[in-house]
């Protein structure tokens, strides 16, 4: 677990912060470094023995253009962190814009990884380290770095026309402004420049590769092997050994250069956490979705079919799923957000997996056709991978600000169940628990994800397949006895019925249906029944999911409740307050509709309920409605995820509250 | 008499079409992979067996009744069994077909019944899908689907009833209502200019495109015979009467007195003549069509364009689409059908050729695959 507080800060042992510009030490050049090793071990004749300090955790956060490479640098240092052993959470923070002017604020992108020898459940809340590729990268990004906190900067880039550009008057590196910082300028540009000599490449296409420079030196810095980049770098662009020599020389220059160089006096290790046995790799959230997806029809033994139309955070899991034609997993890219779910139905109607994908304004234009899948019954997954704000708001943002849609979003009552992964890995687990509930109840699924947790990282413990939920829900073939809405009597479900099965023609449709014959009926005491049995059949799911667990003590001042991406944050500041002896706990919501059968008992144990939302509190509004519950909102809406000390100083000022007897 | 309208060299009308099964012979290979049953097992089927016990709603007179029929009498011709056909719909007076069919049936929403049928011919390309959907579902609401349905060629026969008016909903002007109809909506007359149909279909790339009318019997009958058996995306517009709320929208050229003279019956491989004496024809003056009566001014029959439906080239069959009366005789009739590889065809190759160079994917595999490592 996490410790309490902040992590020691890297870098600082023995460092004068320094504001120079001169880049401090000799730069190291292509000469002292050894390419022919091909570990990627980098051995120079001017090695120096450094101290190094073991850390817990570090976060480390890479911040350019975006056109710099910012995103790929820090995939490359999670892969490596996480291949090593160290438990990761990583955070990508880029512009909607594909290319903002270069140099502008507009433009900067960012990747926060935060890595650790033990669990952690966040990307950290704000960097020890900041490598700022330009001004505007600084400046956009300085306000996050606590006072003491390191910076790294491409010094190279600090020119009069790209600081303008950033709004300094001033070169910060140079009028003292960052003096409460231990700054290293680097001349990144220039080393990079020259480690490339003799590459038949233009410059523009040098300074490209700068990046693996920065990347290079932060190996250094932390004592991690090149050799996973390397060896992307030939497997990218192998075909193409100019831009892989390129790669691989910027790469170990940079490490070259941290070797060389007198700026740096003390390396860091974090060391390998203590993770369960097993075998592992990163995932995202959309990749972990995907994998899920995949899983969830292996496991039904049923095809996959994925229809999705390009929308920001989620188009991410259309590329992926495309790629897996050789596990005959069909896509379709469909003219808009309608006929997305318009053919996912239609794959389900016929018998698939039927999935769509799409964020907020997708989910708006889907909900006549989730209505739909409502009252023909039939089992659908709907993905929405929240974004911020309502209309377009923030594409790139996170929030979670459609569980109203996903629980009423629709015409008259239309109850279906609701789900939502906490963490990049969880997508997974959730993609198959979305399928078991929709096969087992024969409903349309909300599957709620979000920005953060489609575009983090952490590493995942790859699971046996054999050992997953056995999600085989057979087709009605049997003649005798059937009627399309006759119910399963434990969970009210309908049975499933494909085209293609003789002796069984049926018509299924939005008009209301006859309890048990399925034919249209418009009869009074007919349709109230239907209401009232496609309300039970979702509300019968409550004895078929788990609990909610308490974390921490089962009863006492505060209860933390939350749901989605969230949960790193909430888990890690009750973990602290727990460390420093409050009475705190923590319960998170997987299922938001219907919620787990104990809820109510569970939230009336804590004299306070505090819900922390990124949102202006839609789910304390459904506990509250539900449960008649009061609770207490902590509402931040800023595109970003929680960090731990907001959610903490949040979760002490209801404890003050409660110690001063007010309620 | 243009170069396009000349059949291919060698091109007999009288055998099967590219994209045409000749009636009543199945390949061996589409009864090897289940798409249809041998002839001998299907050869039982009646219409009645298409006839749901239920009483369709439609009012008195109105024209789907007869749109009903003739697709009850042909469905036995396709020698599909009758579990495999699917009828899909959206929402209008159309959208009730689906309950009258003894098929498998899906009332849709409106306009997204080419989306429900996409996505179940993904699933099961081996289903004979039919979507049946009105002028306001097809054009108005659902104009988006049905462009991408035909462009894509997912093999669905598409049947619109063009009534050219709002019917379920009482009264409102269509897509198709004629300018400065006077309809509940546009009590003083439409400002809306109506759309062709069918030139719609031809600017989306359907692979069959065809019309007829809810009352010339045979020619509905034929038209949707066909259209059952082409493979690809069909377009077929239904001339339908409302007679509640549009009644005789199409009696002009349609009422049996008048419909030798006025609708222009299309063959593949046949000049294009029409008339009780079948002495008018319609030939091609520079780019424009124009009426011709054989024997004035030394005009023949080798001046009137011959119709050739399998043209890759569309020009003609845009002109035919655009085409309408009082100006011409309105063509009906199939008027393009050409094969391309279907939607869920192509899907199936890739999914193949991905298996034949990488082999079947395994689940396991896939997990595991990219940089993992093992903690021990």
């Amino acid at each position: 677990m996490h410790a309490p507080g902040r992590p020691a800060l890297p870098l600082c042992g023995g460092d004068p912060p320094t504001t120079g510009r001169a880049g401090g030490g000799r730069p190291a050049t292509p000469a002292g470094v050894s390419t022919e090793d091909p570990r990627g071990l980098v051995t120079t004749t001017m090695r120096r023995d450094l101290p190094t300090r073991t850390l817990d955790r570090v976060t480390i956060r890479f911040a350019g253009d975006s056109g710099d490479g910012m995103q790929l640098t820090g995939t490359q240092f999670s892969r490596t962190a996480a291949a090593f052993g160290n438990d990761i959470s990583t955070l990508p923070d880029y512009p909607a814009e594909i290319r903002a002017p270069a140099g502008s604020l507009a433009g900067v992108s960012g990747f926060q990884i935060s890595f650790a020898s033990g669990n952690i459940h966040t990307p950290g809340d704000s960097p020890d380290v900041l490598v700022a590729m330009n001004p505007a990268a600084l400046r956009a990004n300085l306000h996050d770095l606590p006072p003491g906190g390191a910076i790294i900067v491409n010094s190279d880039a600090f020119v009069p026309a790209n600081l303008a550009k950033a709004g300094y008057a001033t070169s910060p590196l140079d009028d003292g402004s960052l003096a409460g910082y231990a700054v290293f300028p680097v001349p990144i540009s220039t080393l990079n420049a020259r480690a490339l000599e003799g590459l038949d490449m233009t410059a523009k296409q040098v300074d490209l590769v700068k990046n693996f420079f920065a990347l290079g030196l932060m190996f250094w810095l932390y004592e991690r092997s090149m050799e996973p980049t390397l060896r992307w770098i030939e497997e990218k662009f192998g075909k193409r050994p100019v831009v892989a020599e390129a790669n691989q020389r910027a790469l170990r220059a940079g490490y070259a250069f941290g070797e060389t160089t007198e700026i740096f006096h003390t390396r860091y290790i974090v060391p390998s956490a203590d993770l369960a046995p097993g075998t592992y790799r990163n995932v995202t959230g959309n990749e972990a979705a995907s994998l899920g997806f995949v899983v969830a029809a292996a496991r039904a033994e049923r095809q996959l079919v994925y229809c999705s139309y390009p929308i920001t955070p989620a188009s991410e899991i259309l590329h992926q799923l495309s790629e897996y034609k050789s596990l005959g997993v069909r896509t379709f890219q469909a003219e808009d957000e309608i006929a997305a779910i318009g053919a996912a139905l239609g794959a389900s109607y016929g018998g698939a997996l039927g999935v769509t994908g799409t964020s907020g304004p997708g989910m708006a234009l889907k909900s006549e056709m989730l209505g739909l899948a409502v009252m023909v019954e039939l089992p659908l997954v709907v993905v929405d991978v929240q974004r911020a704000g309502p209309s377009t708001g923030l594409p790139t943002k996170t929030e979670q600000g459609d569980l109203f849609q996903a629980v009423f979003g629709r015409n008259s009552d239309s109850p279906l169940p609701v789900v939502a992964a906490a963490s990049p890995a969880d997508c997974f687990d959730v993609a198959l628990e979305a399928w078991r509930i929709a096969l087992r109840h024969m409903t349309p699924v909300v599957y709620l994800s979000d920005a953060f947790l489609a575009n983090g990282a952490e590493p995942w413990r790859i699971p046996d397949v054999e050992a997953l939920p056995d999600l085989r829900h057979p087709n009605r073939t049997e003649k005798a006895g059937f009627y399309p809405y006759l119910r399963d009597e434990e969970t009210l479900a309908r049975p499933w019925v494909v085209p293609g099965t003789p002796g069984l023609e049926h018509r299924i449709g939005g008009l209301e249906k006859h309890d048990v014959l399925g034919t249209v009926s418009y009869d009074p005491d007919n349709h109230h029944r239907m209401m009232t049995l496609r309300a039970e059949k979702i509300a019968r799911i409550a004895a078929d999911i788990p609990p909610l667990e308490v974390f921490g003590p089962d009863e006492g001042d505060l209860l933390l409740v939350g749901w989605g991406s969230t949960f790193g944050a909430i888990r890690s500041a009750v973990e602290e307050m727990r460390a420093a002896g409050r009475s705190v706990a923590h319960a998170h919501l997987r299922h938001l509709h219907p919620f787990p059968a104990n809820t109510g008992e569970v939230l009336r144990r804590f004299r306070r309920v505090l819900v922390p939302e990124v949102n202006l509190g839609q789910l304390s509004v459904l506990l509250r409605a539900e449960y008649l519950v009061d609770t207490t909102g902590f509402n931040l809406v800023r595109g970003k995820p929680f960090q731990i000390s907001e959610v903490a100083a949040a979760a002490e000022r209801v404890l003050e509250d409660v110690r001063g007897g007010r309620r | 008499m243009s170069e396009q309208a000349k059949l291919p060299a060698g091109h007999d009308p009288a055998v099967a079409l590219p994209g045409e099964v000749p009636p009543g012979e199945v390949t061996l290979g589409e009864i090897l992979q289940g798409e249809v049953l041998p002839p001998e097992l299907t050869a039982k089927l009646s219409r009645k067996d298409f006839v749901p016990d239920v009483e369709p709603r439609w009012c008195p007179g109105c024209g789907d009744y007869s749109i009903l029929a003739q697709a009850q009498r042909v469905m036995p011709d396709f020698g599909v069994p009758r579990e495999n056909i699917v009828f899909i719909s959206g929402i209008g007076c159309s959208g009730r077909f689906p309950y009258y069919m003894n098929t498998y049936g899906f009332h849709g929403i409106h306009g997204r019944a080419p989306t429900l049928a996409t996505g179940l011919k993904l699933a099961r390309p081996e289903l004979m899908v039919w979507v049946i959907t009105g002028d306001g579902d097809a054009l108005s609401i659902g104009g988006n689907h049905i462009l991408h349905a035909m462009r894509r060629n997912v093999d669905i026969r598409v049947v619109m009833f063009n009534n050219r008016i709002y019917g379920l909903t009482k009264g409102q002007a269509s897509p198709t209502s004629e300018f400065g109809q006077r309809t509940k909506s546009t009590p003083i007359g439409s400002v809306d200019y109506p759309i062709h149909p069918l030139v719609v279909a031809l600017a989306a790339e359907a692979t069959f495109v065809a019309r007829s009318v809810d009352t010339v019997v045979d020619n509905l009958q034929g038209v949707l015979e066909r259209a059952g058996r082409h493979k690809g995306a069909a377009f077929v517009e239904v001339l339908q009467n409302c007679n509640i709320f549009n009644d005789g929208a199409h009696r002009a050229f349609t009422d049996k007195e008048v419909r030798a003279d006025r609708l222009l019956f299309l063959e593949h491989g046949k000049p294009m003549l029409f008339g009780k004496n079948r002495d008018m024809g319609i030939r091609l003056n520079h780019l424009r069509p124009e009426v011709v009566r054989l024997g004035e001014n030394g005009i023949t029959e080798a001046d009137v364009l011959v119709h050739d439906e399998a043209s890759e080239d569309p020009t003609i069959h845009f002109m035919l689409a655009r085409i309408y009366w009082p100006d011409f005789p309105v063509p009906v009739g199939v008027i393009r059908n050409v094969r391309r590889p279907t939607h869920d065809e192509l899907v199936d190759r890739q999914i193949e050729a991905a298996i034949a160079s990488e082999g079947a994917g395994d689940v396991a595999g896939l997990l595991r695959s990219g940089d993992t490592w093992t903690v021990e």
